[in-house]
């Protein structure tokens, strides 16, 4: 399918640019027009994959996190998070709802999340080398108009 | 942030603004500084001001379940916007909390 636009950001792991990260996605995908709930579910996926690279790609070690948004014909989107931090070892363990590595401060809801509120996502993973999260959508136009 | 108003043991924390992982360690350290100071017998948590929650929020309220159960009170959630309401549906916290 044809890309139509493109961005990519590079940024710190650090908490602070969890809303950042999410709030330049939506910048980015005004374009399309998007419904205020398809805007929230776009937050909210971007907010996960994002704090997931944070906490659990790097811990107390920052590194660099990328965010590729893809905007294609017919209003369909990808969204790419992708860290080079500790990567996951068994990655249907990880998306398991309720399943955390993480303190009391994680639900281990993240994936079921992304999984919500995207069409298709993608995780592919290499211990030592970092993780990547890609979630494709549908978004404003006729596509997810017909989708309901 | 927040603001709170205490009637007979009946703790309303408003929350206001974003709920992700960076905000959320200092909601829960607030609440439970709440909760510790007027021992309530129920927690009402009140989300009509917030404009933003991912799975942060999720472990905020069962943090707060939990220390609330652990004191014999119970926890209750007010005012959710429908997207928050969605996400607490998928990780089922109807189970252990009254949603309004």
């Amino acid at each position: 399918m044809k890309e139509l636009n493109r961005m990519t950001l590079i940024f710190d792991g650090r908490s602070v640019n969890e809303s950042f990260a999410r709030v330049t996605a939506a910048a980015f995908l005004a374009q399309l027009d998007p419904t205020l709930q398809e805007i929230a579910e776009i937050k909210t996926v971007v907010s996960e994959a994002v704090t997931n690279a944070i906490v659990h790609g790097y811990g107390d070690k920052p590194g660099p996190v990328s965010m590729k948004v893809q905007i294609f014909a017919e209003g369909k989107i990808r969204i790419t998070v992708r860290d080079k931090g500790r990567g996951i070892e068994d990655i249907p363990k990880a998306m398991t709802p309720c399943f955390t590595t993480g303190n009391e401060d994680r639900a281990g809801m993240g994936f079921s999340i992304m999984q919500g509120f995207s069409d298709k996502i993608r995780v592919r993973s290499l211990p030592g080398k970092g993780t990547t999260v890609v979630m494709e959508k549908y978004v404003g136009g006729r596509e997810a108009v017909s989708r309901g | 942030m927040i603001s709170y108003d205490v009637q007979e043991r009946i703790l309303t924390v408003s929350l206001f603004g974003e709920i992700d992982h960076h905000t959320s360690a200092g909601i829960r350290s607030e609440i439970d500084g709440l909760v510790r100071k007027y021992s309530p017998l129920c927690l009402i948590l009140d989300f009509a001001g917030v404009d933003f929650c991912d799975s942060s929020g999720i472990a905020v309220v069962l943090g707060r379940y939990r220390l609330m159960q652990s004191l014999g009170g119970e926890v209750e959630l007010i005012r959710l916007p429908r997207n928050i309401r969605h996400i607490f549906d998928m990780a089922d916290l109807r189970r252990l909390v009254k949603i309004e």
